[in-house]
């Protein structure tokens, strides 16, 4: 899709995380919840971390949040991948933080602390990767 | 009665040592010669026997480690220990040695590591990430990998651009520690680069993963290393002044990157909390401090998380020369991971050289009146941190 996104490469989904990849389909982003704690878990694991619940729920996101650290990378380890591209952590606006790329602008033109959204990469099988954009 | 790690203060000490490393950075032997060689020229250092040996310790990327090592040995030991957190493996067996060597569990004990990524074919940081089992999914694979970063490197990068924003750090103050390690390296004769650096050329050399610069990375060489623990009282009986182990704390917060809590601020706080509460000391009592420099970063926040300053500090703690020879914290006095070498897992080579600053035979790099020294080592993508505290007889 974007001038400086590099394409999904193999990207592997584990059993856990399936209501996860299933809402990238529809271009939701869908977080693992804890309703005892009320906060997101990420990524998605068989117990919640604080409270040991096993009853984690699935939560449709806002798809917003800012850039919490980014690094620029200029070379890559697939091929026609162009570079320099964006790596950075999204803190999400519910609480959750995420490792995506920022694509749509060029790489000067991000800054931590940035508001960002979410814009999907399409994937050849059907599931999207969550990237953001300004 | 409760349990105090203090109890174990200076009931230990690391009686011999042995590294190598070549300018070239290539060694061709292979890793089982290595690990024989440094096993033999520690125990040689201690005045100690393969026969005295009931303890051992190893960090490798393929299981059963010890079991192999011990094998080729002829070692039956009675402590094993493959205990893996990357690049501060080390530094937790260590304090493993020590409370086993305390109990009374093993009386000589042997940490021992080698690896070849210069000569021994091409080098693939993270390599073991790299296979799917749906059975034990690799986080790293699933959520960081498909996004293209280039790791270890690029987890360090996002640590350092974080530290940027946030206190103001400038690539200059992480430049500075890429300076003040070649000087140290400028007198050790088996530095892989030796040359006088600027913080200049740090700042012009090949961007990678920005903020960082090829300059602000560790080198990729051959090496290997192994350190001889007994305990105090034999410790004195022994060819060597004892480094007595005064204090160990090993600590981490996450595996992968993006599930660092806060990517300005380490495990070294505790481990290193923990460790000089051990020893009884306060960062102003630490003579020379050996830090694990994969990256600038990497020392940068060790430095702020061991006390030495304030958190959001370390840049302006930097400047001056702080970390240069007769600086006021001599600092990877044998020339770190940024100019001497880095095998993978630098941390064997953080006890052997702060070892050899308290015996005070650290060559044209020995710090005048070492007493104490810090080895702290990093591993992961600065997940896994273990902080060891050596005194001098003085000390104890």
């Amino acid at each position: 899709m974007s001038d400086n996104s590099p394409p999904g490469l193999d990207v592997p989904e584990s059993a856990v995380a399936k209501p996860f990849w299933d809402g990238t389909r529809e271009k939701k982003l869908v977080l693992q919840w804890c309703p005892e704690c009320d906060r997101s878990v990420h990524y998605p694991r068989e117990m919640c971390p604080r409270c040991m619940t096993t009853d984690l729920v699935w939560r449709e996101l806002s798809g917003r949040g800012v850039v919490y650290a980014f690094t620029v990378q200029h070379f890559s380890a697939v091929a026609d991948v162009p570079v320099p591209f964006v790596i950075a952590l999204v803190d999400l606006d519910e609480g959750a933080r995420l490792m995506s790329n920022i694509v749509g602008c060029a790489p000067t033109g991000v800054s931590v602390g940035m508001p960002v959204s979410v814009a999907w990469h399409p994937l050849a099988d059907g599931r999207a990767l969550p990237m953001f954009s300004k | 009665m409760p349990a105090d790690p203090s109890d174990l203060r200076g009931k230990v000490a690391v009686v011999g040592v042995a590294d190598i490393a070549s300018p070239s950075g290539r060694l061709d032997k292979t890793m089982a010669e290595l690990e024989a060689m440094m096993v033999k020229e520690a125990l040689n250092d201690a005045g100690l026997t393969l026969q005295d040996v009931d303890g051992l310790f190893t960090a490798r990327s393929e299981s059963m480690g010890t079991l192999d090592l011990a094998e080729r040995l002829g070692v039956h030991p009675t402590v094993t220990d493959t205990t893996m957190t990357g690049g501060s493996s080390f530094e937790v067996h260590v304090e493993h040695a020590a409370a086993a060597l305390a109990l009374g569990l093993c009386e000589v004990a042997v940490v021992v590591y080698a690896s070849t990524p210069r000569s021994g074919g091409a080098y693939r940081p993270g390599q073991a990430y790299r296979d799917w089992n749906p059975s034990r999914p690799s986080p790293m694979l699933e959520w960081e990998q498909p996004y293209g970063i280039s790791l270890p490197m690029g987890a360090y990068a996002l640590a350092a651009s974080r530290h940027m924003a946030e206190f103001g750090t400038t690539r200059e103050d992480l430049a500075e520690i890429a300076v003040s390690t070649r000087q140290w390296a400028a007198m050790n004769p088996r530095a892989r680069y030796r040359d006088p650096l600027t913080a200049e050329e740090v700042l012009a050399s090949k961007p990678l993963c920005e903020p960082l610069h090829k300059l602000d990375c560790c080198v990729v060489t051959d090496g290997a290393g192994a350190i001889v623990l007994t305990r105090a009282d034999r410790a004195r009986q022994l060819k060597q002044p004892p480094a007595y182990v005064l204090g160990a704390g090993t600590h981490h917060t996450h595996s992968i990157i993006s599930q660092m809590p806060d990517l300005t601020v380490t495990a070294g706080k505790v481990s290193g909390a923990r460790a000089m509460a051990m020893a009884g000391i306060r960062p102003a009592d630490v003579d020379v401090l050996e830090t694990y420099d994969s990256f600038t970063i990497t020392a940068l926040l060790s430095i702020e998380d061991l006390g030495f300053c304030k958190k959001g500090e370390g840049g302006r703690f930097v400047r001056n020369g702080t970390l240069r020879p007769g600086g006021r914290l001599p600092t990877n006095t044998n020339g770190g991971g940024l100019s001497y070498t880095h095998p993978g897992m630098y941390g064997i080579f953080l006890l052997v050289e702060a070892a050899r600053q308290i015996r005070g035979t650290s060559g044209q790099n020995q710090v005048e009146g070492v007493d104490i020294a810090v080895a702290h080592g990093s591993g992961g993508f600065l997940s896994a941190m273990s902080t060891v505290v050596l005194g001098s007889e003085a000390t104890t």
